[in-house]
This record gives C-alpha cells, sequence and structure tokens, in this order.
C-alpha cells in the first residue's frame, strides 16, 4: 500500500463511521446525570445556577428521581422567608420546605435535594430543557406558563403584586399619586407586564427601570434610584425586613394583580404531576385533620378516622388496603408531615408570626377559616 | 548520466496513486463528513426541540410585547411589537458601543502615551491604572461604578443645579435637548453653500500657487466668510428650539436625559477597553526603530511633532489588528448591561425568550445580531488597515 492510499481509506472508513452514528434518530434520554453533592455552598447558592447536568427530559421523572437519589429543585435563593441561605448555609423558607416535602415523599429523605438558584428570566427554560425536576420558585400561575413552562401545581401562596415606596421621601396613597414616578422592577416576571398594563388603563404614566436579578433591584430602590418598587406583596414584605430602616418603607394598599403562587412540574409528565401535586395537598389536608409533625406517628397507631387512616397509609380495619396509585411508598404521607410538618406548621414556621415577616394567612387559610386552601379527598 | 525521463502516457499511473484523483477524493470525502455532520447535528437539534416542546418559529415578532423599556432613542410604548423592542434593544447596543469605541481609543491613546512618558509621576499613574483595570473583571468595575459612584450622587430633592438648565443628580444628567424646527433645512442649506465657497476659493488659491502667483489670504477669508454664513445663519433662521428639562414631582421631564445606567454602562467599557489599547498602542510605539526616533531628533522636531508625524503612523500598522479585536470586545462587553439595567440588545432578547417562552429563536437572534455588528466592524477596521500598511511606502 502506498503512502498516499493511506489517508484516503482512513477517511473513508471515517465517514462510514459517521454516517452509521448520524442515521440513528434522536432518542428519548433517560440516562440519569452524576447528582452533585446535596450539600449546597453559599458561593453555589448566591450566583444564578450553571446548567451543571445537562437537562433531560423523560416521561418517567418519578423513576428517574428515584434513581438518582436527589431532588434537583429550582429556587428563588435570594427571597428571605421563601428560599435563602441562613447563616448555616442551609437553604431556607417556604418554598425550600415545600421542596424538602417532595424528597421526603419520593426519596423518604427530606435532605436528599440539590437546591438550584435561578433567576426570573432563567426559570422557564429550566423547566423547558428538564434542567431541574420542580420548580418551587414563588412563580405566578398563568395561562401562557401554563402552556409553555409546566404544569403548575395547587397554589401554596395566594398573593397579589403590590408597590412600596419610601415614605419619607415619596407621600404616596394610591396608585395616582405616583404619576411621573420611577418604579423598579425585575425583568421576565407577571409583574413587570402587570405594570404597564395596570398604569396604562389608569391612564397615568410612570418611569420603570428594569433589572434582571432581585438584588440590583432592590439595591437601586434604596438608594434612591427609584421612588417606589413592586413585586408580589411577600416579596416586599420579606426584602423589607433587610433594609436599612424597614420602618421607613410602605406598602400601599392597592393590588395590581392576582399572583397565585405554587410548584410547577414539567410538561408532558403526568404521573410526576400528579406526585407534586398531592404532596402539596397531602400538607393541607393534614392541617384539616389536625395531623402535625408531632402527633403523626400517633395518629397513625391510634387514630380510628379512616380519613386520618387512609391519608397515612395505614390500613383501615373492614376494608381493602387503598392503593393511591401514585407509585409512592402507602406511608409517604407520614414521611412528609414528619420531615416539614402539615402546611400550617411549614407557614408558621418560615412567614408567621414567629418570623420578621408576620404576614397574615388571610387567603392562605382552610376553606373551613375562609381562605382558599382545599384538599381533595383522599381516596 | 542522465536523469530518467518523466512518465509519459505510455505509463499510466492507476487512480490510488495518481496525485490528481487523491486530491479531488480527499475533497469529496472531507465535504461528505463535513455534510454528515451538519445533518446529524441539525437532526438531533429539532429533535431534541421538538421532544422539550420548545417550538421553533418566529411568529412572536408580531405580537405585541407587553413591556417597557426604561430608555429607547425612537419612541416606543409597551403596545409595540415584540420586533420593535429588538431593534430598539439593538439602538441601545449600538449607540453605547460606538460612543464608546471613541472615547476608549481617545483614554486609550492618551494612557499609552502616558506609560512612555519621561515623567516618573506620569508615568506610574497610567502603570497603575492599567494594571489594576485589566486585572479586575469588568462586571465587578460596573457595579462599583454604579452603585458607589452614579448612585450616589444627590437625590432628586438635592439635585446639583448648573446654569443653562444642566442638572445632575442620581437619576441622570438632564441638559436642554434640542429639537430641530421647521427652519432647520434652510439653516442647512446656508452652510453647504458657504462651505462651497471654502471648497472653491481654497481650489482657487491652490491653483493660483501653482502657476506662481499666490494670492495670500484668500484660504483664511473664504474661513470667515463660512463662519459669518454660519452664524448670520443661525441667529435669522433660529433653526434649533431647545427642550429645557423642568423638575415634575418625582422626575425631570423633558430635555436630554442621560440616565446613571447608560453613564455608568459608557463609564466602565471605556476605562476598561481604554486600559487595553493603552497597551496595545503602547506595544506599537515601541516597536517603531529607534533609528527613526534619532533621525526625527536630528532634524529637530520637537517631541509632539515626532510623536505626530514619525512614530505614530508608522505605529499604526502594529496597532490597528488588535485595536480591532479589542473594539469588537467592547462591542460585545456591552451585554453586561443586563446587569446594571441598562435596556441593551440582550437584555431586550432575555426578557423577550422568557416572555414568549421561545428562548432558542430569541437567542439566535440576538446571537446573529452580534455576529452581525463584529463583523461589520473589523470589516470597517481591515479595510482603514490596508490603507494604513499602504502609506508606509
Amino acid at each position: 500500500m502506498t503512502r498516499s492510499g493511506m489517508p484516503v481509506i482512513a477517511m473513508i472508513i471515517l465517514a462510514l463511521v459517521v454516517t452509521a452514528c448520524g442515521d440513528t434518530p434522536p432518542a428519548t434520554d433517560t440516562d440519569t446525570s452524576e447528582a452533585p453533592a446535596a450539600s449546597v455552598d453559599a458561593a453555589e447558592s448566591t450566583a444564578p445556577a450553571e446548567s451543571a447536568a445537562p437537562g433531560e427530559t423523560t416521561d418517567n421523572r418519578l423513576a428517574l428521581v428515584q434513581e438518582r437519589g436527589e431532588l434537583i429543585c429550582g429556587v428563588n435563593g435570594s427571597l428571605p422567608g421563601f428560599s435563602f441561605l441562613d447563616d448555616q448555609g442551609q437553604n431556607t423558607g417556604f418554598d425550600a420546605d415545600f421542596c424538602r416535602a417532595l424528597a421526603a415523599a419520593v426519596l423518604g429523605d427530606p435532605e436528599a435535594v440539590d437546591f438550584r438558584a435561578l433567576s426570573a428570566d432563567q426559570r422557564g427554560p429550566a423547566l423547558q430543557t428538564g434542567e431541574v425536576d420542580v420548580l418551587i420558585r414563588n412563580t405566578t400561575w398563568t395561562v401562557g406558563r401554563d402552556t409553555a413552562w409546566g404544569l403548575f401545581a395547587p397554589t401554596t401562596f395566594y398573593d397579589g403584586q403590590a408597590i412600596m415606596v419610601d415614605s419619607t421621601a415619596v407621600d404616596a396613597t394610591t396608585l395616582e399619586d405616583l404619576a411621573g414616578a420611577t418604579i423598579c422592577v425585575q425583568s421576565g416576571t407577571t409583574t413587570e407586564l402587570n405594570l404597564a398594563d395596570t398604569f396604562s388603563s389608569l391612564g397615568v404614566d410612570i418611569e420603570t427601570q428594569v433589572f434582571a436579578d432581585i438584588d440590583p433591584t432592590y439595591a437601586a430602590y434604596e438608594e434612591g434610584r427609584c421612588d417606589a418598587v413592586t413585586s408580589d406583596r411577600s416579596q416586599l414584605v420579606a426584602r423589607r425586613t433587610a433594609f436599612a430602616n424597614p420602618d421607613d418603607h410602605v406598602i400601599l394598599e392597592a393590588v395590581l394583580s392576582k399572583e397565585p403562587l405554587g410548584p410547577v412540574a414539567p410538561l408532558g409528565d403526568h404521573e410526576w404531576f400528579n406526585v407534586v401535586k398531592w404532596v402539596v395537598f397531602a400538607t393541607i389536608e393534614a392541617e384539616e385533620l389536625g395531623i402535625t409533625s408531632e402527633n403523626v406517628q400517633d395518629m397513625a397507631e391510634t387514630s380510628v378516622n379512616p380519613v386520618v387512616l387512609r391519608l397515612l397509609g395505614q390500613p383501615v380495619p373492614d376494608t381493602d388496603p387503598f392503593d393511591s396509585g401514585l407509585g409512592l411508598e402507602p406511608d409517604w404521607v407520614i414521611d412528609v408531615i414528619s420531615a416539614v410538618g402539615n402546611y400550617a406548621e411549614i407557614y408558621d414556621r418560615n412567614l408567621g408570626p414567629g418570623t420578621p415577616f408576620d404576614l397574615e394567612r388571610g387567603l392562605n387559610s382552610l376553606w373551613t377559616d375562609g381562605g382558599l386552601l382545599y384538599a381533595p379527598p383522599y381516596r | 548520466m542522465t536523469p530518467e525521463p518523466r512518465s509519459t502516457s505510455a505509463t499510466t499511473v492507476p487512480p490510488w496513486r495518481d496525485v490528481r484523483v487523491l486530491r479531488i477524493a480527499a475533497q469529496v470525502v472531507v465535504i461528505v463528513v463535513f455534510g454528515v455532520l451538519v445533518v446529524f447535528i441539525a437532526r438531533n437539534f429539532l429533535g431534541a426541540m421538538e421532544e422539550r416542546g420548545l417550538g421553533f418559529g418566529f411568529s412572536f415578532l408580531g405580537r405585541s410585547a407587553g413591556f417597557d423599556i426604561s430608555e429607547s432613542p425612537i419612541p416606543y410604548t409597551p403596545a409595540d411589537t415584540y420586533s420593535t423592542a429588538f431593534i430598539v434593544g439593538l439602538l441601545n447596543t449600538l449607540f453605547v458601543s460606538l460612543v464608546g469605541i471613541i472615547l476608549a481609543t481617545i483614554l486609550g491613546v492618551i494612557v499609552g502615551v502616558a506609560r512612555l512618558s519621561p515623567n516618573w509621576l506620569v508615568r506610574r499613574i497610567a502603570s497603575g491604572y492599567v494594571e489594576l483595570i485589566r486585572n479586575t473583571p469588568l462586571l465587578v468595575q460596573l457595579f462599583i461604578i454604579y452603585f458607589a459612584v452614579f448612585l450616589q450622587l444627590p437625590s432628586v430633592a438635592q439635585t446639583l443645579t448648573f446654569p443653562g438648565s444642566i442638572f445632575v443628580n442620581q437619576r441622570g444628567l438632564f441638559l436642554p435637548g434640542p429639537q430641530l424646527n421647521a427652519s432647520f433645512p434652510i439653516w442647512l442649506g446656508l452652510v453647504a453653500v458657504g462651505i462651497g465657497v471654502l471648497v472653491a476659493a481654497r481650489i482657487y488659491a491652490r491653483r493660483r500657487e501653482d502657476a506662481g502667483r499666490p494670492q495670500p489670504g484668500l484660504r483664511s477669508i473664504a474661513w470667515i466668510v463660512l463662519a459669518g454664513i454660519v452664524v448670520i445663519g443661525w441667529v435669522i433662521t433660529a433653526p434649533v428650539v431647545f427642550d429645557l428639562p423642568v423638575r415634575q414631582q418625582f422626575n425631570f421631564a423633558g430635555g436630554l436625559a442621560l440616565s446613571p445606567e447608560f453613564s455608568a454602562l459608557l463609564a466602565g467599557l471605556v476605562l476598561y477597553t481604554a486600559a487595553f489599547i493603552g497597551e496595545v498602542v503602547r506595544g506599537g510605539i515601541q516597536a517603531v526603530r529607534r533609528g527613526q526616533l534619532e533621525a526625527a531628533r536630528a532634524l529637530g522636531l520637537s517631541e509632539g511633532d515626532t510623536l505626530r508625524l514619525v512614530v505614530f503612523p508608522q505605529a499604526l500598522r502594529i496597532i490597528v489588528p488588535p485595536l480591532t479585536s479589542q473594539y469588537l470586545n467592547l462591542a460585545k462587553n456591552s451585554s453586561l448591561a443586563i446587569a446594571i439595567g441598562y435596556p441593551d440588545l440582550f437584555k431586550v432578547g432575555q426578557t423577550m425568550a422568557n416572555q414568549t417562552g421561545q428562548p432558542v429563536p430569541v437567542i439566535m437572534m440576538v446571537m446573529a445580531t452580534y455576529l452581525a455588528i463584529s463583523l461589520f466592524t473589523s470589516a470597517l477596521m481591515n479595510l482603514y488597515n490596508r490603507r494604513v500598511q499602504v502609506l508606509e511606502r
């Protein structure tokens, strides 16, 4: 064989190999990726999340998560009360606790969660590409997001959009008082769109100053770059606690829009969506039945109420064992409640009277107390 | 001994040893491999997109945007389409990049020359500046300039007022805004006439000089005539009306406003890129042969004249290619505007990607636009480069 023949032969073999590979149609990727360590260190969480694991879409995410042994949860990371890092470097908050509840239900271990901090702009694509298993990041349920981003689980927090002003600098009580003012807002949020809609329908002119991240938004507002800042009321209350003079800042009474916040599961996977949905319902139902993290074991053993027994996966006398069909262990609710408690405990621990926020339950009470929380029967 | 005769057609070479055939075969193989790779990637991409339900289409461009953009060179409301919003972002990026390139070049040349100054203090300051700025991340510098400099200016209630209706506060710099009148074209016409007179006068003076009968003062008279036409024409036609900024309850309305976001981004980009340009300029100047400097000194040229007439034209040959890179860097670094709230192309693109739920087409549009800007800039610079290179001989 001559020298000049070898390269040609090699090229032809390479071409054949590539052609053979090229004809394979792209298959659904159900391989599990290497999960990074469960403990999150401060530097990693405060920066916007890189796509560490390649996004995977699958219609069997429950099996994927159980095989991986860890739940990848997209959270805010910078919102006190909902998800932020405390001084021990643990992700704490209302949303973070629901991540733990889901992990307890699916994996039996509430700490098997990989928290991914996502900005408002990143959360949609992160969910669409399958980079996170679930998005629990104070996300408002809208029809556009329902069709584009993912399936919305029941609302865990009924909120509304509000505006906060510095009462020492700005004298305003209604929206009309803000004519000509500059208002800080984050990009990629329903807040941004609602702001434009509300003020144009009122016929009031305002200037908006839009930031990509949550921290520069509130920093600029505090510096005085904007006269007001707008977001969900709970977010305003939460961020206000970190200001230099929290009492100077007043949230106007006006409610600009409905903001139902809840977890979001990726599109296309009904089994996984049912799991997420029923974890939320379980916490609400537990509050309704009076099951708390302290008495859940007791009630499992000693209760005679068939509703309680069925929820806790215990055998009900004179009936066949109940299979929810969710694909979880029968006593998954016991795991959830003993890990994070019922809805009232989650709320009180993160946003209740003992915290700097002291948010009233309001619409976030049970339907029996005049609120909007209503869990379907578990049977 | 005579060399062997070359092979004639009587001794044909088999195809697998014929160099011409092999060359063509190699090309074909490479093309096939490349084509297969492209097809594979495209199919993989489209398949993955469909799987994730991301959709691929540009129909959203005609829909109403719904979000506001805080500053825009053309009139924009949330009711305008996504394509209008995209264009606004593009114009903002182009504006900050253009002004940034001009200012960074000026500052960079000053810094580069200062680093070679015989004055010890000037040299130290320039070196310190370059080392500090080059070795810290641009994003950090932008945050510092925005939060620690521009937002620390006095609040609106304590605005600094300057004569001529100029106001400075943390919400921006407010100047009287020129508004063009209906008589502006008339004034432009008068100026054009004046320039025509000037050009004609210069040509005539040149002709007279070439013929050996110089007419002194012709050029100066032409310049004075032009100046007279400009000034008198301005006074008579009043082509520009100034819109003064007026304090409203919260902000200033009217006039020309430079927002702190724009100023901070511009300052950050200029300071950062000027450090790099300074080094490029210094390298170019130092590459000019010492013999040139000595010859210029021997001729009695001053320092300034040496720099301007001898060193710089030769240094430009070395400076222009890396300078092009720095210009492209500046244009691309302007995308960091998203961190401090300046609505540039990238930020508008991000918002669009989020609100439409179709990140991939939007990202492709943004990338294509940045590519176009960069290619255009480097094409222009390469034209200039060719001119500079030819001038040597």
